[in-house]
């Protein structure tokens, strides 16, 4: 599977896609990348006035790139229509603030992938290179829950 | 380890999963891990994993679709270390 199949395969699409290309997959780690475009609904909102990224994007771009893409490439033609994805965890340390337009890189280790839970452990960094978020996220990707 | 024993450490690694802390305190062999203790598939998968490492077994994929309650976990658990 290529990085693009990949891609091709997220069950996510605008405004809830938050991968624009992945760079790196293996059967233990994955990277990919996203920007953050200023004209997204939710700076509207986060903070009146003061768009910053909510940590909660931030969590959920790491999972979908960390977790999602990896899954998909982990489970390779076992992924289809039957496939159930929940996020089931997340301990996250939010360390920078990103801003409307800012591109961040996500790269994330597998720790385990078994009976269908994958557990990885994800790092974002900034186009400065700058540690912005990192945390241990989980979910289950499995034909069954 | 007799099965009183073996219960006493599965109760251990089972506590911080559980949703339900009155079916946690009244276990017993028929406590079901979904219906009773209300565990989700998720923290199920955990459980497995905290029982490999504490018994020192594996466990594979027809032994975690069974393994749904106390009894059969306490089980597959006796079935394992026998073996070893």
């Amino acid at each position: 599977m290529n990085l693009n199949e990949i891609i091709e395969k997220l069950p996510y699409t605008k405004p809830f896609l938050f991968v624009d290309e992945l760079q790196h997959v293996d059967e233990n780690s994955i990277s990919g990348s996203y920007t953050f475009k200023e004209d997204l609904d939710f700076y509207k909102g986060h903070f009146k006035g003061n768009p910053v990224t909510p940590g909660v994007i931030l969590t959920e771009t790491m999972a979908q790139i960390g977790m999602v893409c990896l899954g998909i490439y982990l489970l390779g033609d076992a992924f289809n229509n039957e496939t159930v994805i929940a996020f089931t965890s997340a301990d996250m340390q939010f360390l920078k603030a990103v801003y409307p337009n800012e591109k961040i890189m996500v790269t994330a280790q597998k720790t385990f992938f078994r009976f269908g839970k994958l557990k990885c452990e994800a790092v974002m960094k900034n186009e400065a290179g700058q540690e912005v978020c990192k945390g241990i996220l989980a979910g289950m990707i499995t034909t069954k829950l | 380890m007799n099965k009183e024993e073996l219960i006493a450490k599965l109760k251990v690694i089972i506590k911080p999963y559980t949703a339900n802390s009155e079916a946690y305190d009244n276990l017993t062999e028929n406590t079901d891990f979904i219906k009773d203790l209300e565990i989700n598939s998720a923290n199920l998968v955990d459980i497995v994993l905290d029982i490999e490492e504490n018994f020192d077994v594996v466990i594979d994929n027809t032994d975690m679709e069974r393994m749904l309650d106390v009894k059969t976990a306490v089980e597959i658990i006796e079935t394992k270390l026998a073996a070893k």
